[in-house]
């Protein structure tokens, strides 16, 4: 059993001095119309974590690819260690201790853990074309040993938490005994509790000589963990620095190339006394979803807080009928209203923009037009027929409202950036003309200067008098928007909060009530 | 799934829910269980040792294929090239192997040792198997495509050389001294040795799938095709290779169906398929990828040689038999996919 070489007595730090482990020279990718990359350089040191930023479509991602030969670099030289190297595959920067934890899990699900760790190179039973299953379950249980994972080697992979499931991606890269770790928004699905514990196996890889690429969007993480920070803007270098001499607001202004010092716009709406939607004692069917009740007011940002499993997303989607009720009542304006199912609950004025816009949000081959009135059809018509004056003219009046920026309304969805797809998709609702608006991470995987106008398009539906419940992990978001937040802690209600005079500790403490 | 945390007493509701999705998951069983004890009382002699007897030989002869088959599924493929292929490898098997004086005989003189037939036509089984993979990993074409072509050529070729004749009056030596020899008796009915060389073949089959780097890789690439690739797994040859193993099975099963029939005919691997395919979905080998048991496939072609049989006893003609099987599949399915689906 490999496991990682510990470097006798070398207590490497963040400090300068420490062997160059990658360095990456000029790195140059063209595509069609596109620059992705332009002469981008970057050196990652032996016992030291290197944070690369950028907002989406800076070419961090591009870059990475490069470096695992998923694209073929146009230009530019990459040397480990001193030795220049052209991986073909991903497969040969494993081979040679380049690894990489991906930020969409890919794992065979309906496999084991160990399987999944051990795919691609199985141990061979001694003389047999056979795979060893003891020597599997060995090596791996001293993987997890190391890195303090408890984890059961044979469970199989769709039993577990997201988390969990991470975590077996980082024994996996830590198992190729690699010198390069990449970690690509690892912390997107965990917990505070497991960030932490991400941290300390990070730590402990940086004091074993490991250098660490670290890409995420969260700044606060950033910080705290890295020692050195390579900020990329429109497929170029920007800049370089110790993360010590780094601050928030600086890193933004380099990542958007703008002083950022307004994130959110003015807060200029003011809800009403009335109540649009009564929740009495919900409680899911399928779900930890337990006993929540609370009241929505006309015209009002309702935030929702709560980590990862709280039951955030539970909530919204039995609001919208599409997770089972097992009890509950609510009321709209009064009046008893069911939503047994989203179409249900479409006529009864909601709308619901879902956490997982590729997935279930847009239909990427479709194009802007035909995104824009699937759910207003009806509306369309002349006759039987649809009207493709009408289609376009909603189209239109979507594309201005939302400010949408896309060269024609027939341009394919899938082309436009997060941001305007997710415009798209507000304005998919807007044309139904909903009262009640719920939003499960309205401004995931968006860019910073992007989410600015989406917070612009909320405020402005609240102006409007439409009610908004809005589900984030993004606290500086949910203070910035909304006027009352609620948190969520295992699948229950744990306190309510007036967001102009909440903290994010306060927050965090309500946030691990139940949890 | 999300699993609903336990911190609440179970109400009786819930208890009714839960026996319910039992009863469901294993919904198949007890049809097909209450199926078979209906034609019981029916007609007694149904579970009788000689007619169990013959429901186990004839599930061994179509186990090997379905084995085969049920790979291409693993990896949320189909085969649909099967049956023609049966058919081809059975015409190829007595061509070489009819009795030397029966007059118009294809090869006039030549007589081959059974062990190089066995092995020309596991070749041509595996040839067409290889192409199938070769198309579906290199084209990125769907299966069910690449094997409705394949399976049109295939018959093509065959009527274009045999000229649809039937190829019968078999060599002995391959015949009832082999393939169709009797081994022992229960009672008055013979077990022939072919339902050993099943056994056999499972068994290889059994360690292929479980034990060996292969039918690891062969799972992954069905469960997460992109997760394989990234850790270094050479998804285009597993594809390939299971493809080629499923052709291995379908060539060794035209060898045994010549032999057990007696002749080879035009009709011969006719929706043979379709039933391999009905067994493995019946004995839970899902089409959503990456799961299956070679205990399931057993079960499957055991289940479905039942049914069979049973519609046989009661009388009921082949015409209703299609109908049944067709509502056997469809029911499979959908209590297949109730489990892969996460419940909100």
């Amino acid at each position: 059993m490999h496991v990682i070489k510990i470097e006798s007595g070398a207590q490497m730090s963040g400090n300068g001095s420490s062997p160059v482990l990658l360095s990456i020279e000029d790195v140059s990718k063209q595509f069609p119309g596109v620059k992705a990359l332009d002469r981008v350089s970057m050196t990652v040191r032996a016992g030291t974590v290197h944070a690369l930023m950028g907002e989406n479509g800076a070419g961090k991602s591009t870059l990475m690819k490069c470096l695992f030969g998923i694209y073929n670099k146009d230009d530019g030289r990459i040397f480990l260690e001193g030795r220049e190297i052209h991986f073909k595959s991903a497969r040969e920067a494993l081979d040679n201790g380049v690894a990489m934890v991906h930020q969409e899990l890919n794992q065979a699900l309906k496999r084991s853990v160990m399987d999944n760790i051990w795919l691609g190179r199985y141990p061979r039973a001694k003389g047999l074309p056979l795979v060893s299953e003891r020597k599997m379950l060995a090596d791996t249980l001293a993987i997890f040993k190391e890195l303090d994972v408890r984890v059961n080697p044979k469970t199989i992979m769709s039993m577990m938490p997201v988390s969990q499931r991470q975590m077996v991606e980082i024994a996996k890269a830590v198992s190729f005994h690699s010198k390069v770790i990449v970690f690509d928004e690892p912390t997107s699905s965990l917990t505070e509790t497991e960030v932490e514990h991400l941290f300390r196996i990070i730590r402990m890889l940086r004091d074993r000589g490991c250098g660490i690429i670290y890409i995420s969007h969260k700044m606060e993480e950033i910080l705290r963990i890295s020692d050195e920070v390579t900020i990329m803007r429109d497929g170029q270098w920007v800049a370089t620095k110790p993360a010590a001499d780094l601050t928030m607001n600086e890193i933004i202004r380099l990542m958007v190339g703008r002083e950022m010092t307004n994130r959110f716009p003015p807060k200029d709406y003011q809800p009403s006394g009335e109540t649009v939607l009564d929740v009495s004692n919900l409680s899911a069917q399928y779900s930890h979803l337990r006993d929540v009740s609370f009241q929505l007011k006309k015209g009002e940002i309702l935030g929702v807080a709560g980590l990862d499993g709280s039951g955030r997303t539970e909530l919204l989607e039995n609001l919208f009928g599409c997770a089972a009720r097992r009890t509950g009542e609510l009321k709209k304006s009064g009046r008893r209203i069911l939503n047994r199912s989203p179409r249900e609950a479409i006529t009864n004025g909601f709308a619901m923009i879902t956490e997982e816009r590729r997935a279930t949000g847009i239909m990427g081959i479709l194009t802007v037009r035909e995104n824009t009135t699937i759910s207003c059809l009806k509306k369309c018509r002349i006759g039987p027929v649809l009207s493709t004056r009408k289609i376009s003219q909603k189209t239109g009046w979507s594309i201005d409202a939302m400010r949408i920026k896309t060269p024609r309304q027939t341009t394919k969805l899938r082309s436009l950036s997060g941001g305007n797809q997710q415009k798209v998709i507000f304005g998919r609702w807007m044309l139904t003309e909903p009262e009640i608006f719920l939003l499960d991470e309205p401004t995931r995987g968006i860019d910073v200067g992007a989410k600015y106008e989406i917070y612009q398009l909320i405020i402005q539906m609240a102006r409007e008098g439409k009610s908004i419940v809005m589900v984030s992990s993004e606290m500086p978001e949910l203070l910035g928007v909304c006027s009352r937040i609620l948190i969520m802690s295992g699948g229950r209600l744990a306190g309510e909060v007036d967001a102009g005079r909440a903290t994010q500790e306060e927050i965090m403490t309500l946030a691990a009530k139940f949890a | 799934m999300v699993a609903v945390r336990n911190s609440e007493p179970m109400t009786t509701r819930d208890k009714w829910n839960r026996v319910g999705n039992i009863l469901l998951d294993r919904s198949m069983i007890i049809i097909i269980l209450a199926l078979v004890a209906y034609i019981q009382t029916q007609r007694p002699a149904f579970l009788k040792t000689a007619s169990i007897v013959n429901i186990i030989t004839l599930t061994a002869s179509r186990l090997p294929m379905a084995l085969g088959i049920a790979g291409a599924i693993i990896l949320t493929g189909t085969d649909l090239s099967a049956g023609r292929t049966v058919g081809l490898t059975a015409f190829l098997s007595a061509i070489f192997l009819q009795k030397l004086d029966v007059a118009g005989r294809f090869f006039p003189t030549a007589s081959l040792p059974l062990p190089v037939v066995l092995l020309i036509v596991m070749a041509a089984g595996g040839l067409v198997g290889a192409i199938n993979g070769f198309c579906i990993a290199s084209f990125k074409l769907h299966p069910f495509i690449v094997t409705l072509a394949t399976q049109l050529i295939i018959y093509g070729g065959y009527l274009t050389i045999s000229g649809a004749k039937q190829i019968s009056s078999l060599d002995a030596r391959y015949t009832t001294d082999f393939v169709t020899h009797t081994m022992f008796r229960i009672g008055t009915t013979s077990v022939m040795s072919y339902v050993a060389f099943a056994a056999v073949v499972t068994m290889i089959m059994w360690v292929v799938w479980n034990k060996t780097a292969f039918g690891k890789n062969m799972f992954a690439v069905g469960s997460n095709e992109e997760a394989a690739r990234v850790s270094g797994v050479n998804v285009t040859m597993t594809i390939i290779c299971v493809f080629m193993l499923a052709g291995f099975s379908y060539g060794y099963t035209g060898f045994v169906e010549a032999a057990r029939l007696g002749a080879s005919t035009g009709t011969l691997g006719l929706n043979y398929e379709l039933d391999a395919i009905a067994a493995c979905v019946i004995g839970g080998v899902s089409f959503v990828g990456g799961i299956g048991k070679i205990s399931g496939v057993i079960l499957g072609v055991f289940l479905m040689q039942l049914i069979i049989s049973g519609m046989t006893f009661l009388g009921i003609s082949g015409n209703t038999t299609y109908i049944i099987k067709g509502l056997v599949i469809l029911v499979a399915c959908a209590i297949d996919m109730r489990k892969y689906l996460t419940k909100k």
